[in-house]
């Protein structure tokens, strides 16, 4: 009878065994799907599910479940999710966020709670520095860099003389010490607006008044869309260029703005025409799944999934996290931007990129790559990360 | 000299395109004692069917009449759908139930629109910029939002003064239940409010487009600027949302523009910039604080 009863509850313990490892792996996703940034999310987000349809449902061959939430750009929201996700549903790893708001009061946290949390977007200068994490890893760029290309790219086309404009937030700040640190001349005239303004005629004016040889701006999402429309109705498009960053110009924004963008100097990290087969595969599928624009969020997204699975290729799972964390670091997949190796503070390593915004064959904007500006560029926080 | 012009020149658009808000929204609050949230997501509303039209068709001119309509036949339905059943309630309900068509209206755009923000156009006569006198460069588009502005203005002058509808608006504003004590339909003067204030937003919205960015949320943006006008201008009353609206977009442009400058000649640059940030952001609402102080009913509030 004992035996029976023995035999039959092991039986039971092999089936709920059985079962459990057949339930895909849970990966947390905070991300902003609601509001004027939604896109940015959704794209962060649909890179990511693509990935993981390409492989047919999984990740390095283990099974996985993608589990969303919308923080709605509220820091508060992302810390409750984080705490449901880890506490309520036991995930260990979570990744998604798009804001540094919200990954500076979301992050410290996972990390603290011993799950790992691998950014596809944000990478705010405190948590590349002194505050730095080996549970903490930065697939997009730091903030900073995004920015220093352009800076580097304006210097390269030999301007002395800019004025400079960023909303008044952490990383508005960083955006214009980040174009500092690599442009080196002269700054004309500094303006911080306000994150909610979306009218910019008294800063035209003053751009006017003030007559640089380059504008540089960071304005992400409907902000610069509203920025660039009223900076060609301004009259100035034509008469003071402009160099931009990333999140100005994103593949979005341009179709927006119309033929206003054209002629700007951009800077990027990855762009639609790079030419590697990882990126080729990318694009195809991106154009077959979605029939939108690909923004280099979406390209981000697919990067953060494939980083995942190279790990998971290796661990088989994350029951051993210590594992997991090691296979992340090594960063053995390929990306769609090229070359890509994490530095000692676990943010990225890559190449930047000068594009051109010119006009395409339907007479849209679209950017293309002209040359390499920096090379196996990692960021100036990298030297006080100690781990 | 021409930059302070300018700047001027700003204020004035950014204030008429606040009137044009507040307008309706001072209405609809000043007649029938709601409070309407979601008068932005008519703005958004108008926005999105006038540029979608405009696209469609290849003409500005088009979509304004699209835009017009959706934003009217949208709040006359809203009005007859939620608002109807709200006027008896308290504040707090009405806040709830319209903050509730907020993230109704902006689904539905994220469902029909997608959350990309979409491309809208300038029509052609208005694109680039003149040069009004020597050295002032100004966008003509604007020129052409102050001057429709400045047109509703004067129709809705003669609308509430010189009509018959303009005096059960004004008596309504003052006095509701003696309205109706004298047998006037006055849920039918209800919804010819709501319909014309939804309209006004709709124009809002369109005319908007070109020069910001049309997406969802849009009209979140712009809503709290509007809800300080009707205080400031005092409630129910045309003629204050209109002064209101013009001395805020120009106190709020030219705080912008020239108070970093002025504190960068009495202190160090990078504090003088947050100092003049810090004051500019902070403009509207201590102009709202002084009216409030001197007029606690407003410059202009109906029945005083």
């Amino acid at each position: 009878m004992m035996k029976t009863l023995m035999t039959a509850a092991s039986l039971v313990a092999m089936m709920t065994g059985a079962a459990l490892a057949q339930d895909p792996l849970k990966i947390g996703m905070i991300t902003t799907l609601s509001g004027p940034a939604g896109y940015l999310g959704q794209d962060i987000r649909d890179g990511m599910l693509l990935a993981i349809e390409m492989e047919g449902g999984k990740l390095g061959g283990v099974p996985v479940e993608l589990v969303v939430e919308d923080d709605g750009l509220k820091p508060g929201n992302g810390r409750q999710i984080a705490e449901k996700f880890m506490n309520d549903d036991g995930m260990k790893l979570l990744t998604g966020i798009v804001f540094s708001n919200v990954a500076g009061a979301t992050v410290p946290d996972i990390v603290d709670n011993g799950a790992i949390y691998i950014s596809p977007n944000a990478g705010p200068s405190n948590l590349a520095g002194s505050e730095c994490h080996p549970n903490y890893f930065v697939v997009s760029w730091q903030n900073d860099a995004l920015h220093e290309a352009a800076g580097a790219a304006a210097k390269q086309l030999g301007f002395k003389n800019a004025f400079v404009l960023a909303p008044n937030y952490q990383a508005g700040k960083d955006a214009i010490t980040g174009f500092k640190r690599t442009f080196g001349g002269e700054i004309a005239g500094e303006i911080y607006t306000q994150l909610d303004q979306t009218d910019f005629a008294s800063e035209m004016a003053q751009i006017r008044a003030a007559n640089p040889e380059v504008v540089f701006q960071f304005h992400p999402g409907g902000l610069g869309i509203a920025f660039l429309k009223q900076y060609a109705q301004a009259g100035l498009i034509g008469q003071i260029p402009m160099v931009l960053s990333e999140p100005s110009t994103d593949a979005v924004v341009l179709g927006a703005v119309g033929e206003a963008a054209i002629g700007i100097h951009a800077t990027a990290h990855w762009n639609r025409d790079f030419d590697n087969a990882a990126n080729a595969e990318f694009v195809k599928a991106w154009d077959e799944k979605y029939g939108r624009p690909i923004t280099y969020y979406g390209s981000q997204g697919y990067d953060t999934a494939r980083l995942i699975a190279s790990a998971l290729a290796k661990t088989g799972g994350l029951d051993d996290i210590d594992a997991f964390r090691e296979a992340v670091r090594a960063a053995d997949f390929e990306s769609v931007r090229g070359d890509f190796k994490f530095g000692p503070n676990q943010h990225p390593v890559h190449d930047w990129y000068l594009l051109d915004i010119v006009a395409g064959p339907d007479g849209k904007p679209m950017a293309v790559t002209k040359e390499k500006l920096l090379d196996d560029y990692g960021d100036a926080y990298a030297d006080q990360c100690k781990m | 000299m021409i930059l302070v012009l300018e700047q001027i020149l700003n204020g004035l658009q950014y204030g008429v395109m606040l009137f044009l808000l507040a307008a309706g929204l001072t209405l609809i609050f000043g007649i029938m004692g709601v409070i309407n949230l979601a008068h932005g997501s008519l703005y958004m509303v108008g926005a999105y069917a006038g540029t979608w039209v405009a696209a469609e068709t290849g003409s500005f001119w088009l979509g304004l009449p699209a835009a017009l309509a959706a934003a009217a036949v949208t709040g006359l339905a809203i009005e007859a759908a939620v608002v109807r059943r709200l006027y008896a309630r308290d504040h707090l309900d009405q806040v709830l139930a319209t903050f509730a068509l907020i993230l109704t209206f902006n689904q539905l755009i994220v469902i029909g629109f997608g959350r990309q923000p979409v491309f809208t156009m300038l029509p052609e006569a208005f694109a680039g910029s003149i040069e009004l006198i020597p050295g002032l460069h100004y966008p003509p588009y604007r020129l052409l939002i102050i001057a429709a502005g400045l047109l509703v203005a004067v129709g809705l002058y003669f609308l509430i003064n010189r009509t018959r509808i303009g005096m059960l608006v004004r008596a309504g504003s003052t006095n509701r239940e003696m309205v109706r004590a004298l047998g006037v339909d006055i849920r039918l003067l209800y919804t010819v409010v709501f319909g014309l204030g939804a309209l006004l937003a709709g124009l809002a919205g369109y005319m908007a487009g070109p020069i910001l960015a049309v997406q969802v949320g849009m009209g979140e943006q712009i809503l709290l600027a509007t809800f300080v006008v009707v205080v400031i201008g005092g409630v129910g009353s045309i003629r204050g949302a209109f002064v209101a609206g013009i001395v805020l977009g120009i106190v709020d442009t030219c705080l912008r523009a020239f108070l970093p400058g002025l504190l960068r000649q009495v202190m160090a640059g990078p504090e003088a910039d947050a100092l003049g940030i810090g004051i500019s952001s902070m403009g509207i609402y201590l102009l709202m604080a002084l009216v409030l102080l001197i007029r606690p009913k407003g410059l202009f509030a109906a029945g005083s």
